[in-house]
């Protein structure tokens, strides 16, 4: 103890930690823990998918057909794009460069914004042509093309939609919050290559959001994408 | 029990270092926030108990002359929403764990105080949505919320009550993920995996299943609620949903949820017969990896709750025999127990009196699970009242006994006084004999079939004998359950000052003082021996 007293302690190391270094490994376990959490929480939606996909295979295809492919493609290239810019931002905390690790995060956000904005605007296009699959909003009978047999299929995979980009949205808003967050302690020179727990734990938490995009891409968007366009 | 005289000179200690509602409130103390826990947790647990009470008493007779169906079935949801979710789950871990984790591990504090107090921020919030739906009106679906009556029919609080339980399920998850960091990251110099107290394992094991299994009930239940609300079909089969789909997401959460209950327990009962037997456990990497084994399998088993919907035989016979693997594991434990009592030198103080209680109700609780895990006998026993006697003989009968067992036992640490030790006994007795009397009679109600969830039932005169005697069991039960919260209180004034190790026991939580310092331990202690040492507490003993 007499020894860690002339240690000279980092401004942010927390009282109950002894150094930094077991400050940061609790920071990365607890995490990746959390992050285990989550893909729990999408796992029920993810085995629902699973599940109706096997025994509504039909419906599944002619919904999946309503959605624009160009427009996923778009958002997917955004958001990988946007993973690209955050490892830069963690790279520049490492190396203590404040105005790349300001840049990189603004960037990220911004990429971020432009794929919760291009997300929006197919969620209208869906509520005005009716597939909106709640009670009094959904109307399968605006597809021309389809079968109207395959409505309540249809609807199944619908739900399915709205609930998994739904979900993921809400975490990339939460995600955008983090990274203002960041953005502010960066100006405030709260980070250094000694100290940047938090831009490497925000930036776990991108990837990660990102990797469930990745997997809702495929199974959403490309699952009609043979059927050509409607 | 020693009681040592201190020194009459104040001492700083958590409890008197700071005052006034802000330092309680704002406090990231985790024997602090343990003691918040502790206070909500017994309020919650008494009005959950006033809805037993009033189940119980509308069962003394055949007829339905004091509640109307409805009404009794918004008793018995009540009940059970808030027993489950507001007492059990939170019980142990978020008050003995999460005062003694840090201490039995030599750390100053859990690693994230911050997301500690928000976790019982959480669990406050969470708790508010369920009595304002309780208040406004209640809820009947029972505490399994299966749809389509609470998605489509039920035209009570379902929603409020469900995110009530969506907000506290964030409130274990921050718990059991605070307990894994600290566990992994901040065990003091010397004390490897294998020198932990079984404690610390049982709620490693238990932290697992919280970060894993809540999750899964978090996103089923917001399904629900966009089903009720919006009713777009997810369990609805008129609508190309599946009903079954929300049985399997539920008891995929709530089955392992009896392991979130119960494992805690066992880390609390392992201290309990080593320390008042003055031995160490007996295979101690049995018991530790037990834990785990009983998290592992505990995932594997929520099939057997639907024996009887339309799941396929195949998958039941599956599910079975799962069920009778991950007795295997609890049975080891039972075992290891009890030779640890063999040629131990016993006492029989209030703690380990309760520990008797456990191990003798667990294992009928447990046995009679094994009944209900088996296809053929389960589908005469489905929805009796042998299954409520079954998971209270293991929820109150095992969780509870071990919460009150240990709570007695680690007192003289968390408050610095004594308890009386004769209304402690006293105590002990009708909490194990109204518990007998009010359950066991319902195995026999339940073989001869009477249904769960009914606020009449036929005027058999055995049915009604076996009926008072169960309500008659609940009062004594109450009288044992309302004794320790005023003699608690009472201590807190009057008992006799505790010295730091009055037992005296293993561990480290007993090598500081008693109430703990803030900090814990004024010098980070270095281990240099096993658990359950206790040659090396008499040589510290005769040194000092």
């Amino acid at each position: 103890m007499a020894e860690s007293h002339a240690i000279h302690h980092h401004p942010a190391l927390k009282h109950h930690f002894d150094n930094m270094e077991q400050q940061l490994e609790a920071g990365t376990i607890g995490m990746w823990v959390f992050l285990l959490t989550e893909i729990m929480f999408f796992g029920g939606l993810f085995l629902a998918y699973v599940i109706y996909r096997a025994v509504y295979p039909e419906g599944f295809a002619v919904a999946s057909n309503t959605l624009d492919v160009r427009l996923g493609g778009f958002n997917t290239v955004v958001l990988i794009l946007s993973s690209l810019t955050m490892a830069m931002a963690v790279y520049s905390a490492q190396t203590g460069n404040k105005k790349r690790l300001l840049l990189f995060l603004f960037l990220t956000l911004i990429l971020g914004c432009v794929f919760l904005g291009v997300k929006v605007f197919e969620y209208r296009s869906k509520f005005e042509h009716h597939l909106f699959p709640a009670v009094g909003w959904y109307d399968w009978s605006h597809e021309p093309t389809h079968n109207p047999a395959l409505a309540s299929q249809a609807r199944v995979f619908l739900w399915l939609y709205f609930a998994m980009t739904g979900l993921h949205a809400l975490h990339m808003v939460v995600g955008a919050g983090m990274l203002v967050f960041l953005m502010f302690f960066a100006w405030r020179d709260k980070y250094s290559p000694e100290y940047h727990a938090p831009v490497e734990l925000g930036g776990l938490y991108w990837h990660f959001v990102d990797i469930v995009w990745i997997f809702l891409f495929p199974l959403l968007y490309l699952l009609g994408f043979h059927l050509g366009k409607h | 029990m020693e009681a040592t005289a201190v020194a009459a000179e104040p001492r700083i200690n958590y409890l008197n270092n700071d005052y006034g509602w802000k330092s309680w409130l704002f406090t990231l103390d985790h024997k602090r926030i343990a003691i918040l826990y502790l206070v909500s947790i017994t309020v919650a647990f008494f009005i959950g108990g006033a809805y037993a009470g009033a189940v119980r008493l509308e069962l003394l007779t055949p007829a339905g002359d004091f509640f109307h169906a409805d009404t009794y079935n918004k008793l018995f949801t009540m009940h059970g929403v808030i027993m489950v979710f507001l007492v059990l789950i939170p019980s142990i871990p978020a008050t003995l764990g999460n005062f003694l984790i840090p201490m039995m591990i030599g750390a100053k504090d859990l690693a994230f105080p911050r997301i500690n107090l928000l976790s019982w921020y959480l669990y406050i919030a969470g708790a508010a949505f369920v009595l304002y739906a309780a208040v406004a009106g209640g809820f009947d679906t029972g505490w399994t919320f299966y749809p389509p009556y609470s998605s489509i029919y039920s035209n009570t609080h379902v929603i409020a009550a469900g995110i009530g339980i969506f907000i506290a399920g964030f409130s274990s998850i921050l718990t059991g993920l605070n307990f894994i960091v600290t566990i992994h990251t901040m065990r003091a110099p010397g004390l490897t995996w294998y020198r932990l107290p079984l404690f610390v394992w049982a709620h490693y094991a238990t932290s697992i299943v919280q970060i894993l299994g809540t999750p899964v009930i978090a996103v089923t239940i917001l399904a629900l609620a966009l089903e009720r609300t919006l009713h777009i079909g997810i369990f609805d089969p008129k609508m190309g949903g599946d009903p079954v789909l929300f049985q399997h997401l539920f008891w995929f959460y709530s089955h392992p949820a009896v392991y979130i209950m119960v494992l805690p327990g066992m880390g609390v009962i392992s201290e309990l017969i080593a320390n008042m037997t003055r031995k160490k456990i007996y295979g101690y990497k049995f018991v530790a990896f037990s834990s785990i084994a009983i998290a592992v399998f505990g995932f594997l088993v929520w099939g057997h709750h639907l024996f009887t919907s339309s799941q396929s035989v195949y998958a039941g016979m599956v599910f079975s025999v799962l069920s009778y693997i991950v007795a295997l594991p609890s049975a080891v434990k039972v075992f290891n127990w009890t030779t640890t009592l063999y040629k131990g030198s016993m006492s029989y103080e209030t703690p380990m009196l309760y520990a008797f209680g456990f191990l003798g109700l667990f294992v009928i609780g447990g046995m009679t699970g094994l009944f209900l895990a088996a296809m053929g006998l389960d589908i005469h026993l489905q929805d009796t009242y042998f299954v409520v006697a079954h998971f209270h003989y293991i929820m109150v009968g095992g969780t509870l006994m071990a919460y009150l067992g240990g709570l007695h036992y680690w007192w003289p640490k968390i408050s610095g006084r004594l308890y009386p030790e004769g209304w402690g006994k006293l105590s002990a007795l009708l909490v194990f004999v109204g518990f007998n009397l009010t359950f066991f009679p319902q195995f026999l109600l339940g073989y001869m079939g009477m249904p769960r969830r009914y606020h009449a039932y036929p005027a058999d005169p055995v049915w009604q004998v076996l009926n008072v005697m169960s309500t008659a069991g609940a009062s004594v039960l109450g009288v044992g359950y309302v004794l320790p919260m005023i003699y608690f209180v009472w201590s807190m004034r009057y008992g006799k000052k505790a010295a730091s190790n009055p037992w005296p026991a293993t561990g480290l939580e007993w090598m500081t003082l008693s109430p703990p310092p803030t900090t814990n331990f004024e010098v980070t202690p270095v281990v240099t021996t096993e658990a359950y040492d206790f040659a090396a507490i008499e040589e510290i003993r005769a040194a000092t």
